[in-house]
């Protein structure tokens, strides 16, 4: 029973104690074979051996529940370990994301992979280096502190031994101490990691570990998975929300070479065929008649007056300073503004793809591009009625997801489908499958009130935020009433949460003599399968919030004559944002000066705009530099400067990488994205109806600036560049127009009637 | 069904398939060449891109009968552009790059970059994007993109000069 070509299963890997010699994998994962497998439960992080083994040539096999989504975590990972172990990163090979053989780490989310879940595999390689060195100090007869040890060669003047020479030799050590969980989840084995001021390969820009692979063609991803005896499945979806099964008919379907089946289980409908195309067709000419779906939705256009009346489900407060309406009331100046902030679609570049092979027993295989694999794992064994024990999910890369984007609910549908026939089926979804009815980033909208006292000081700010859940579909998939699928069948999804669009928490802490920020959370239109249902997109509720926040202090600024710069400078107290931002001025070539730039008679107008980005410890500054087309109103982006500081960098050219593509995607979110719908359905359905950044979006300059603190840890980097990146195009067609643009997108229909 | 012969990366395969299926489930399917992606199905971003005659084709969209037949055609994916082991010109430098996040859409932006460097061995940076606007990179790595584009158009032409 190998799962891997060539290699040893888990249970043969660990038999043996701490660090255990077997053949070398050839570092391929076979999915194919990995069908054959057990399954088991996620192995005991208390254990170094579920962690890290020493192969008999020294390389190191680390097994993490972290993954790699499109960012380079895995490279990140790859040298923090090589790092602490003195190892070529080329002698770093990972296992990310089974459940059967890497601990449950939470999965991925939250820019947090390289924040937390780093630290235990730093801990537990410094634990095995510091094994390592014993076992050769009583080897070698010398003690531990004359020993050098250079890529896995441990040496005190002539005499050498290798890390692969004694790992067969070592016994089992202690058990390592565990602290927290999910992301949070921590070991520590007693050894102190490295002093970070002798780190040689943490901090330089080592390439990719995937990127070769992928451009070569080599790289598997979970849409390649084929599994012996595999059938091809796609989902009918309902005709709108709400919308039951009356009658299915597959008449038309039968005659399609390859047809299997259509699975019916109350609303989830889904044909099963032998091959791809025989399962697309099969989809289109299976005739399923629909119940009028339910006008659950507002007319579209009245979106924000409907979010702003209704009756939120959950208000959370922050502690209020001072007094806000006394510093209205006495203001020699007040302003008002409303932002509003539309659905959002994942949109991924794949449109999501599971493979599931469901034994009759129970035993059951997924292959999923899902964030979290072991909370898969729960939601699928929930979904089929086994224990969790018996599910194994095997993470392999899908396209970049962005937070929930649905591939949890392709895997769901495949188990459903897997289940019906048993046989395995692999599920792609088609476009319309992810961009009509994935999950969503929710709409959120603001009422911001602030008061300038007669010298031109921000004397109060009022703050009130309403916004449909980023958690009603949880970011943790663990219970079937998680996924789409499961709910088509009658699952009620009894894991939603409230999540809240907050001031400090989704936008930067400024400091206000007076302040008043409470937020509000709404119910959703229709609680069962809706295709608004919102869940996290790539930095929940921080690009909508910091929208409107950082747009907002720019009009303080406006109406205080002061520079927007200055002004954030007085009333942000923390100094790595104040720094970020002044870094990001400094690169740009910021003139100080009050917003907006002097009204000209030209078509054509220039501007610039700032924002500043500060996400759980991680602080951005942005700056745009935008051209409006006056008539047209076409925005276009002629400049993105970004000063970045994430703490310890770990590889600065893979983060300008990720922060450039932040800065992209962020502004086709602000230029571009809004989910369109009618009363009862999604109605952007593809790329042309959901339109993102092309390459006509994409700015001429685009200057990244890395603020490295060697002092401090790794923090996140996976979204805070996306953070500021709105407000900041907005603030800067502001000081070109002198109009102040307060939804989003920044369509061009939007800026020409606004500046008419 | 039909057998018929479909030509992909310098070697002929006999495959029996519906004339009407579109390239790239018999590439994916029944060739097991997974690297044009499914991506829309629409011809809207690219991720299912393959060389037709040397000319960016859209796979998802375009029915197998149109490259087998009477109509053969010599298909390239990413896999056939290495040749003697070694990468082609224009993987080497959005590998030097390090262009993509993800990656799951690379198959559009290579070959449409290798197919304009073919024709036009200068491209201006407008003429890159104006060749790259029908494509989708959705994680947004299109400054790298252009780099590597770029750094290609250098490589080729000092190439040519040596």
């Amino acid at each position: 029973m190998n799962p891997r070509k060539g290699g040893v299963s888990r249970r043969e890997f660990v038999a043996g104690g701490l660090v255990v010699g077997f053949s070398m994998l050839d570092g391929e994962l076979v999915p194919r074979l990995f069908a054959q497998a057990a399954t088991s439960a996620a192995p005991s992080p208390k254990r170094l051996e579920s962690w890290l083994h020493i192969l008999p040539d020294g390389s190191v096999q680390v097994f993490t529940g972290k993954l790699e989504i499109g960012m380079g975590v895995d490279t990140a990972l790859t040298q923090i370990v090589a790092e602490e172990l003195d190892l070529s990163p080329s002698r770093v090979k990972f296992v990310f994301g089974d459940t059967s053989t890497t601990v449950d780490q939470g999965g991925v989310g939250g820019s947090t992979s390289v924040s937390q879940g780093s630290r235990p595999l730093r801990n537990v390689a410094a634990a095995a280096r510091a094994a390592l060195l014993q076992r050769a100090s009583q080897r070698l007869g010398v003690p531990v502190e004359q020993l050098q040890v250079k890529d896995g060669v441990i040496s005190a003047g002539t005499k050498r031994i290798t890390y692969g020479e004694i790992a067969t030799a070592l016994a089992a050590e202690q058990d390592l101490k565990v602290t927290g969980a999910g992301f949070a989840l921590n070991v520590d084995g007693g050894a102190k990691p490295k002093d970070p001021a002798g780190y040689t390969v943490v901090g330089t820009s080592v390439p990719r570990i995937d990127m070769a692979p992928k451009i070569l063609g080599t790289y598997k991803y979970v849409t390649d998975v084929r599994v012996p005896g595999m059938l091809h499945g796609r989902v009918i979806r309902p005709a709108g929300v709400g919308a039951s099964v009356v009658s299915v008919d597959d008449s038309a379907a039968r005659s399609i070479a390859g047809y299997v089946k259509t699975v019916v289980d109350k609303d989830f409908v889904g044909v099963v065929c032998e091959n791809e195309w025989a399962a697309v067709k099969a989809a289109r000419a299976v005739k399923v008649t629909w119940s009028a779906p339910l006008r659950a939705f507002p007319e579209q256009k009245d979106l924000y007056s409907y979010m702003r009346a209704a009756k939120p489900k959950a208000t959370r407060q922050i502690p209020k300073t001072g007094d806000v309406d006394a510093a209205l009331a006495t203001a020699a100046k007040t302003i008002d503004a409303r932002y509003d902030v539309p659905f959002q679609s994942h949109a991924t570049m794949g449109p999501g793809c599971g493979v599931a092979d469901v034994k009759p027993d129970g035993v059951t295989t997924v292959w999923s591009g899902g964030q979290k694999p072991h909370a898969l794992q729960k939601g699928y064994a929930q979904l089929l009625g086994v224990p969790a024990d018996r599910v194994r999910v095997v993470w392999m890369q899908d396209a970049g997801s962005y937070g929930r984007p649905g591939f949890e609910d392709a895997g769901a549908d495949a188990v459903l489908l897997s289940k019906a026939v048993g046989r395995p089926v692999r599920v792609q979804w088609m476009r319309h499958d992810m961009t009509a009815w994935g999950a969503k980033g929710p709409a959120c909208v603001y009422d911001l009130a602030g008061a300038i006292d007669a010298q031109g000081n921000v004397t109060g700010v009022r703050f009130v935020s309403r916004a449909f859940s980023g958690g009603a579909i949880l970011f943790l998939p663990d219970a079937a009433g998680n996924y789409l699928g499961a709910q088509l069948t009658g699952i009620k999804n009894t894991t939603g949460v409230d999540e809240f669009a907050d001031w400090g928490g989704a936008a930067p802490n400024y400091r206000f003599q007076n302040l008043d920020a409470s937020s509000h959370v709404l119910a959703e239109f229709h609680d069962v399968a809706s295709p608004l249902r919102s869940t996290h997109l790539r930095d929940p509720e921080g690009p909508a919030t910091s929208f409107a926040v950082e747009s907002f202090i720019d009009e303080l600024a406006a109406a205080a004559g002061v520079d927007p710069l200055a002004l954030r400078l007085k009333h942000i107290e923390e100094p790595r944002a104040k720094y970020a931002l002044q870094a990001a001025a400094d690169k740009y070539g910021w003139d100080t000066r009050v917003s907006p730039k002097p009204k000209t008679a030209d078509h054509l107008v220039t501007g610039r705009g700032i924002a500043l980005g500060v996400r759980n410890g991680t602080y951005v500054g942005t700056i745009a530099e935008v051209e409006v087309n006056r008539a047209s109103g076409v925005v276009k982006v002629t400049r993105l400067v970004c000063s970045h500081d994430c703490g310890l960098i770990v590889n600065p050219d893979a983060l300008k990488s990720t922060i450039a593509a932040n800065l992209i995607q962020s502004l086709g979110r602000t230029t571009k994205e809004e989910v369109m719908f009618d009363r009862s359905t999604v109605t952007s359905v593809d790329w042309n109806s959901y339109k993102v950044a092309r390459a006509s979006d994409v700015p001429a300059v685009v200057d990244i600036v890395l603020i490295n603190r060697k002092e401090l840890p790794p923090g996140g980097a996976g979204e805070p560049s996306s953070r500021a990146t709105a407000a900041a195009i907005a603030n800067a067609v502001f000081d070109a127009t002198g109009v102040r643009i307060r939804q989003i997108p920044l369509s061009p229909e939007k800026v020409k009637a606004a500046l008419a | 069904m039909a057998a018929v012969t479909l030509t992909v990366n310098g070697k002929a395969h006999r495959v029996d398939v519906d004339p009407d299926c579109p390239l790239l489930y018999v590439l994916r399917d029944t060739l097991e060449l997974n690297n044009p992606r499914f991506g829309c199905g629409l011809g809207q971003c690219g991720a299912c891109t393959v060389l037709v005659e040397n000319r960016a084709v859209r796979s998802c969209s375009l029915p197998v009968s149109r490259v087998t037949g009477a109509n053969a055609k010599n298909v390239i994916t990413i896999e056939g552009l290495a040749a003697n082991g070694r990468p082609h010109p224009v993987q080497q430098a959005f590998i030097d790059e390090q262009a993509f996040q993800c990656g799951y859409c690379l198959n559009g932006w290579v070959l449409t970059a290798k197919a304009l460097l073919d024709t036009n061995p200068k491209p201006s940076d407008a003429e890159v994007r104006r060749a790259c606007e029908s494509l989708v990179c959705r994680c947004g790595s299109h400054t790298r993109i252009f780099s590597a584009v770029q750094r290609a158009v250098t490589a080729k032409n000092t190439a040519v000069k040596a």
